[in-house]
Formats: C-alpha cells, structure tokens, sequence
C-alpha cells in the first residue's frame, strides 16, 4: 500500500541495469509485498465456472496445485500452438537480438534482466523448446530447452502479472514480435490451473452480474446518470437529456464504467453529456452494456469474447444503427483487433455516419463501432463546433497517448487536434515517450491495484519522468489521457514522480470549451467547479 | 479469511482488512475500523457524514456511490476527504462504511 513504498530517491538506488551474474534460466522466487498482485477470492472464480477455486497466496511454499498440473499446462500450450499460428511463429522466430530489452518500461524500473522482454518470453519459449521442439526433445538445456517444474510456473505468475501488455517492445522488434500476445498466453495457461488475479477476475464477475465490472447494478447506473445531468445543470445551467435503455436510437454510446464512478473520469463524463445535448445526438446509454473496459482481455480469448458481446448484444436489441464508444483504453485493442473475427461479423448494424458531418467512418466498416476521438475531432474539422480556447487556460497541457488507442489502433492525430481545438497551451513530452513509443502507464492489463503499489511505480518510472520534463519546462499541470486505466492510476504516478500534475481526459477539454447555445448566462466554473481564470479576479467575467 | 475483533465483533477480513459481512456492520465496528483507516479519533462529525452517507448509499443500491456525488451530497472538498481519510474515499471511507473493496479502473 502507499505508506509502505519508499521515498522516490531510495528506490531509484535499488535500480541496477548491469545484471548480476547469474543463470536465466534458475526460477527467481523472490515475492516481495508491493511486486504482486493477490490471488483470485474462490466465490468470484466460482461465479465465472473457472477451474480450481481456491485460497492460497504466491508467499507460501503450496500453491495447491491440482495434481496433474504438469499435463494440464503442456496439454494447454500444445492447444494454442495448434489454434495460433502466431503463437508457434513468436516462440520460433526471435534471434534474442535484444532491440527490445530496454524498452519496457517494468525493467526500466526494476532493472529486473527477466523483465527485459526477451528474456520475460524467453521464460516460456524455453519451455517450448523443451517439449515442443525436436532440438530441445534431444538435446534438452543444450538446446536452450528447460523443464517444466512448479518453480517455472511460479515465475511465470510473477513475471506475466509484471507485464501489461502495452506493446511497446513490439514496436521495436525487428521482426514484429508482439510479446504481449506470449504474456496472454501464458496467462490463459496460469488460469488452466487457478492461478489468476483478483484485480482481474472480480471485475470480471462484476460484469456478468451486473453489467459492469464495478458492479453497478441499473438503478444505481440511473441514480449515477441523473446526478451528472444535475452536475451540467450546475456548470451551464442547462438540463441536458441522459437516454439509458432507448430503443430505436440511433447510436449506442458505450463507455468504461470509471467514467461515471471515478475521479478524474467524471469530468470526461460530463463532456460526453454536454457534447451530445449541444449536437442534438439520438443516442442511447444502456445499463446492460454499461462497461467499455474488456478485462476479459487480460485473462483469456474466451472471456474477452463473453464481455465484448454484451455490447454487441445490446446494440441488436435496442435496434440502433452504430456504436460510439467512449475515452478507453483496452476495450480499443479488443474492438480494433479482435472484435470482428471472434464475435463478428456485425452485420445487423451500418457502417458508422456521423449524422451532423455526414462522414462515413470506413475504418470502422468491420466493427460499426467508432471511436469518440475521431467522432469530435471530424465535428471541428468541419465546423460545427463553437469553442473558446480560453475556458481550459487554467491548464497547461500535455498528453500521454494510452497504449491501445495509440498503438492498437493508430488513434494519434486526432486527440492532439481536439485538443489544439479547444485549448491554447499544449506541450508534448519528448519525442521518444508518445505516439506509438509512448510509455505505458504502468498499471494497465489489470494491475492497478494497490498491493502492487511499488511495481506500478517503477513501471510508471519512464512515464512520469517525460511529465516531470514539461513540468518544470513548461509548467505544465495536467496531464490528458484517453484510458480510464489511465485516469485512475496515472495520479499516483505523477504525484510519485513529478509532483502536482493533475490528470484529466480530452472531453474534460471539450466540456469547458463548448459553447453552448442553451446557455443563458456566461459560465463562471469548469466542469470540475473551479472558477474560470477569466472570472477570477473580475466579478463580471466579461469573456 | 483471515478474522479480527473489531468493536467487539469478530469479523471476517479480507487482506487488505476490509469487512466480507456487511450485514454485521455497526457504528462500533465502523470506530474499530477507522482506528487503521481514519486521521482522527474517535470519528469526527464530518467523518460520519461521510460513512454515514456511504452506508446509506450502499444500503440502497449495494454499491458506493460516485466520487463526485459523494463530495457534493456531503458537501466535503475531495481534498478534505483525502485528510480525514489518507487512503481516499474508496480504500478509505468506504472500507470503515464496511462496503467490499471496489475493483476495475478505479
């Protein structure tokens, strides 16, 4: 927990990047509190059907393993080399040029060599080469083969929950490999056997019961939306129009439930609703698909099919023509990338239209689902926004792309350009920390939570440093973000790292900049309620 | 699970020693909860709003109420809260209003 971790200069002296001497291929089985994420509650497992419930923790010596553990992981592997041919490519191909070693940011933290994310792959493709390769079946350790013990499952947990699938090592890698498919791999075969996390399955279950993985059930999701109408009301004086559950509209608006929980995601929240009641959107929130968030993703395809449908379900029932999904970041990397082959095709829905541009989004004609990104970045380009800039010069911006809108589908420019839009003062951090190179928060893929305080930290070692840059550069003073993963954990990281950034979302932005022709008097605070600059100090605000 | 006296009653604790009955939930476990959760002791006035509120929420709903709902129905600063109840309102107030530890991108 946050007491405990050490103050950020004594933990910078704990990170060596010269490698003690030592053999790989020994199983570390070192698990210190604050490097290690709790073990699933047996009932929440029990709610999803997973197999092996049971209470134990990675400290203790008995991890209470079924008995034929062993058979249950190389049957499981052989399974997946069969069904993912990227798989058996991934473990095959690497030359362990080691072009990725330095680029995750897990080891830039730790300095651990097994986070290097060559030698984080290698724990597994050494095992595959063992029992899957004609070499290693000969030759064994000769061949780079290793045996399967109960010590080498036991550092895949450590090392698999030490990884967040960000893809930033992918992007690097001459040959392409995406190691975070390995660490999804060797995840799903971890919960072969029971082992998984409960970060990670308690929201699962959440979801199932209750149509998000905070477990809101739909009439605190109602209570929730009626007081954020109240909170516009209070902002702009306008009483906007909160659809849940409408049949016949023609969007279905989908976003992780943090938005409309937690603080920073709120303000985001607010925006969304401001957006829509200026466009006149028909649209539609649903209490069924009430979560954008796939933390299905972080523990096996099948569960991250499960979730995915709910929102494609739900669009089908309630009739409408396309999706809008809101600021977050892993629900992207399922839509863009999974969506149309594991549950697709989506062929009772159109091809996304905005309805007040006319643009048709044809990179959205697979999975109907646009982002809100592109849907507001088109609204200003062609013109059918009004905004005033000078309503965020409170802030002194920069942006942290999310892994997955930035690097899963490509989503770059058009935050920036939001951004540009309705803000006046925007510094990027430097070059090698955003766009596709951006350094992940440090917390994503289900590891946010607070036993694996220190982890996060040192993995959001690169990140905070490239903020802690503009601040005492620029002067920057909060930090944007498209991720709900990212608003919840990122305060932390710059507060640990850098020091009084606040962290905030793109249509935080848009809110405050949105003119709005409901509006009857010139608005005095932020969507957060603060005074507006332009207001403080001059009683009439005459903007 | 792991159990521990708390006001007197013996709960069940998780491992980060928020309740797993909430139906056992009283103002004395409340106190014996906030020995480890809340800056000042014995709760103050506002500490109670809050936990109160929280109570109540969660009563009605069986979830915590949203942050921002939370500062303007009790009319406390975010901040504030922050002080009263170093781990915030979540893994703070809400854990000494006896509601499960909440999960996801919070």
């Amino acid at each position: 927990m946050s007491d405990e971790v050490t103050s950020r200069e004594e933990l910078l002296k704990t990170i060596d990047y010269v490698p003690a001497q030592q053999d790989l291929y020994k199983p570390n089985l070192e698990f210190r509190p604050g490097t290690w994420n709790y073990p699933a509650n047996p009932k929440k497992m029990e709610h999803l059907e997973l197999p092996y419930p049971r209470e134990w923790s990675p400290p203790d010596l008995d991890w209470k393993l079924p008995e034929n553990w062993k058979e249950i992981i190389l049957k499981g592997m052989e399974e997946r080399l069969n069904r993912y041919r990227s798989l058996r490519v991934y473990l095959d191909i690497c030359v362990r040029c080691g072009a990725c070693a330095d680029k995750c940011h897990f080891y830039l933290g730790s300095g651990d060599p097994k986070n290097m994310p060559v030698a984080r792959t290698e724990l597994m493709r050494s095992v595959y080469r063992r029992y899957f390769t004609v070499g290693g079946k000969l030759l064994g350790g000769a061949a780079g083969g290793r045996e399967l013990t109960e010590d080498v499952l036991k550092e895949w947990f450590y090392y698999y929950y030490q990884c967040t699938e960000c893809r930033r090592c992918s992007v690097f890698c001459p040959y392409g490999i995406d190691t975070c498919e390995i660490t999804m791999m060797g995840r799903e075969l971890l919960n072969l056997v029971g082992l998984n996390i409960n970060w990670i399955v308690e929201p699962l279950s959440n979801c199932f019961r209750t149509g998000n993985h905070l477990g809101i059930q739909p009439h605190a999701f109602a209570d929730t939306i009626e007081f954020a109408v109240e909170d516009v009301e209070d902002v702009t004086g306008i009483k906007v129009d909160a659809p849940m559950n409408r049949k016949g509209a023609e969007i279905l608006f989908v976003v992780p439930s943090a938005d409309y929980f937690a603080e920073p995601h709120w303000y985001t929240f607010l925006g969304y609703l401001m957006l829509f009641h200026e466009l006149g959107l028909d649209y539609t929130l649903s209490t069924y698909a009430s979560e954008g968030g796939n933390f299905g993703l972080f523990h096996s395809a099948e569960m991250m099919k499960r979730l995915n449908n709910k929102i494609y379900a739900e669009a089908e029932r309630l009739g409408v023509k396309w999706i809008l999904g809101g600021e977050c970041g892993h629900m992207w990397r399922v839509i863009h990338q999974y969506m149309d082959t594991i549950n697709g095709p989506a062929d009772f829905l159109e091809v996304p239209k905005s309805p007040i541009t006319g643009t048709v989004f044809e990179n959205a004609k697979a999975t109907k689902m646009t982002h809100i990104a592109e849907f507001t970045a088109d609204l200003i380009k062609n013109n059918k926004l009004k905004l005033d800039p000078s309503r965020n010069d409170q802030w002194k911006i920069t942006y942290h792309d999310s892994c997955n809108p930035a690097r899963a589908m490509g989503l770059l420019e058009e935050p920036r350009y939001i951004i540009n839009n309705v803000a006046n003062n925007f510094y990027e951090m430097p070059e090698n920390t955003i766009r596709e190179k951006t350094f992940c928060c440090g917390s994503g893929s289900g590891l946010g939570t607070d036993e694996n305080l220190e982890m996060r930290l040192r993995g959001g070692l690169p990140r905070g440093n490239a903020v802690k840059y503009v601040k005492d550069r620029y002067g920057v003073n909060i930090l944007t973000c498209m991720c709900a993963i990212d608003k919840a954990t990122l305060p932390a990281v710059c507060d640990y790292w850098a020091g009084d950034v606040a962290v905030g979302g793109i249509h935080e932005l848009v809110g405050n900049a949105l003119i709005m022709k409901d509006e009857q008097k010139p608005r005095t605070v932020d969507v957060r309620g603060d005074p507006l600059p332009s207001v403080e100090g001059s009683e009439e605000g005459d903007e | 699970m792991a159990k521990k006296m708390l006001g007197g009653t013996e709960m069940e604790i998780d491992e980060d020693g928020f309740i797993q009955e909430p139906d056992k939930w009283t103002n004395a476990v409340a106190e014996g909860l906030a020995e480890e959760e809340c800056e000042i002791h014995p709760m103050t006035e506002d500490a109670w709003k809050l936990v109160n509120f929280i109570r109540q929420y969660y009563i009605d709903y069986e979830t915590a109420p949203a942050i921002r709902m939370l500062c303007k129905k009790c009319d406390l600063k975010l901040n504030y809260i922050y002080e009263m109840f170093p781990k915030g309102p979540a893994a703070g107030a809400c854990k000494v209003a006896g509601l499960p530890k909440p999960t996801g991108c919070v």
